[in-house]
């Protein structure tokens, strides 16, 4: 096979370590077992090699990739292949002249995610005290004139202070906010019932978004994403499965998305083994869901499918059982029930306390 | 109307690059890519933030072939204003 899609972007996940423990982080659910990481020479290879493959970015993301200290060679390295290098951090431990010495080395941008613009609250979803050094770690990025992608997970605790998060993203000179609903995958589907928010909410949040929006055209770029549980046709994940994303886990692994190695049957080969090249294009997993035919009839027999790939294969395993299914945000899966179900509960949760499952087990600090 | 004595520049998020796939520049920004055409790499790759715009429209004068050379001005501006609307281009005004 020689017509592999073209690929664009490499997510390059330097490490699970992490000071923060979100309960709705992407990282796997077992992520404690997972020791072995690549080292310097096995992620300037596959830099190289993505490159090569057409990508034109990297997100050096993790877990908390400045726990890594060669991320100054890794970023060299990529700087060489001209890639745009987009480093996505908590913030911390992050110290200004590391940051400094990273953008003359070619960091191109940084994305900080912030939790929520209340100390308290924002410290007791990380799991731990950081709020005050992420907002540091904000402000260095524009003192040095670095483009900054503030990003917040939105969930029912946060979504009705969206209004004083866009504020906190204008005060700090943010070029870009990404508000994302919490995709309810790996903890976060263990914590739905806590962080799914009611339909009333997301109304009132987006009609905030959109008005801000239009204010800050120009000045900054904002981006509402609107839950999949509250839509009714799925997002295009990833823009399909081995379409233009490639990920890259800290042990090796190719992956097509974060949580593509919870799907069961799927054997993901690991850059040490193999060109990069000849697992983008001939991997049994990384091609298991390109094209239709491995669709569902109510999928292939529909005219979006190839606007949306059919949703999230991910969501489609966990919910339904069943990897090929119609993901059930669409309202037209069979499945469709789960979700609904999902929302109404949200509507009568009201105040009920839904303890919430963190990383790491062990209850938050604050 | 963009002033003469605008010196625009590339914003800092920005960044040009050849796509080796298809032969074309490409522009760069966060979690974003644009494809540029022939035209358009030529404008930025005049925008330094040292040449006034009077100077960008002189040097893009010589080789411009889609239309009559009074459209040139047209072109080259909303071109440019499209690209400041999404915070890539900055120093239109003087
Ligand atoms: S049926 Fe499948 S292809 Fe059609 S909209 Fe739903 S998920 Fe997308």
């Amino acid at each position: 096979m020689s017509d592999a899609p073209r690929l664009y972007t490499l997510i390059a996940e330097l490490t699970y370590r992490c000071p923060l423990r979100c309960p709705y982080c992407s990282n796997p659910v077992d992520y404690q077992k997972r020791k072995s990481e690549l080292s310097t020479e096995d992620w300037v290879r596959v830099l190289t090699e993505a490159e090569a493959l057409g990508a034109l970015s990297v997100n050096l993301t993790g877990g908390e990739p400045l726990l890594r200290d060669d991320l100054e060679a890794i970023v060299a390295a990529g700087k060489r292949l001209d890639l745009y290098l987009n480093l996505i951090t908590s913030g911390q431990p992050l110290r200004r002249e590391r940051l400094e010495r990273l953008k003359e080395l070619g960091l191109a941008a940084v994305q900080v995610s912030i939790q929520d613009t209340d100390r308290e609250a924002s410290d007791r979803i990380a799991g731990t005290r950081a709020y005050d050094q992420k907002l540091e770690a904000a402000r260095w990025v524009k003192e040095l004139d670095l483009p900054l992608t503030l990003n917040v997970v939105l969930h029912r605790e946060n979504l009705d202070r969206t209004a004083a998060i866009i504020e906190l993203a204008e005060r700090l000179g943010a070029d870009r906010l990404e508000l994302a609903n919490t995709q309810y995958l790996g903890w976060a589907l263990e914590n739905r019932e806590a962080l799914l928010p009611s339909r009333a909410q997301i109304e009132q949040a987006r009609a905030v978004a959109r008005a801000a929006k239009e204010r800050l055209s120009g000045r900054m770029e904002l981006l509402f994403v609107l839950p999949d549980y509250y839509a009714d046709r799925p997002k295009a994940c990833m823009n399909g499965w081995g379409e233009r994303y490639l990920l890259v886990s800290p042990e090796g692994k190719a992956l097509p998305c974060h949580l593509a190695h919870t799907l069961p049957g799927l054997e993901f080969e690991n850059v040490k083994d193999r060109p990069l090249a000849e697992i983008w294009r001939d991997s049994p997993a990384m091609r298991a869901f390109r094209g239709d035919e491995w669709m569902s009839p109510t999928c292939r027999s529909c005219d979006r499918r190839s606007i949306d790939f059919g949703g999230c294969r991910c969501q489609a395993f966990h919910v339904t059982g069943d990897a090929r299914a119609t993901d059930p945000v669409c309202s037209l899966s069979p499945d469709h029930g789960v979700v609904l179900a999902a929302r109404a509960r949200a509507e009568s949760a009201g105040e009920r306390l839904v303890q919430l499952r963190y990383r790491g087990g062990t209850r938050p600090v604050t | 109307m963009i002033e003469r004595d605008a010196r625009p520049r590339l914003a800092s998020k920005a960044r040009i690059r050849l796509d080796k796939q298809t032969g074309q520049q490409v522009l760069l920004y966060p979690e974003k890519g644009l494809v540029l055409n022939s035209t358009g790499a030529k404008i930025l790759s005049l925008c330094t933030g040292e040449r006034r715009f009077e100077e960008i429209l002189a040097a893009l004068r010589g080789d411009y072939t889609e239309g009559p050379v009074e459209e040139l001005e047209a072109h080259v501006e909303s071109f440019l204003r499209s690209l400041e609307q999404r915070g890539l281009v900055e120093g239109l005004s003087a």
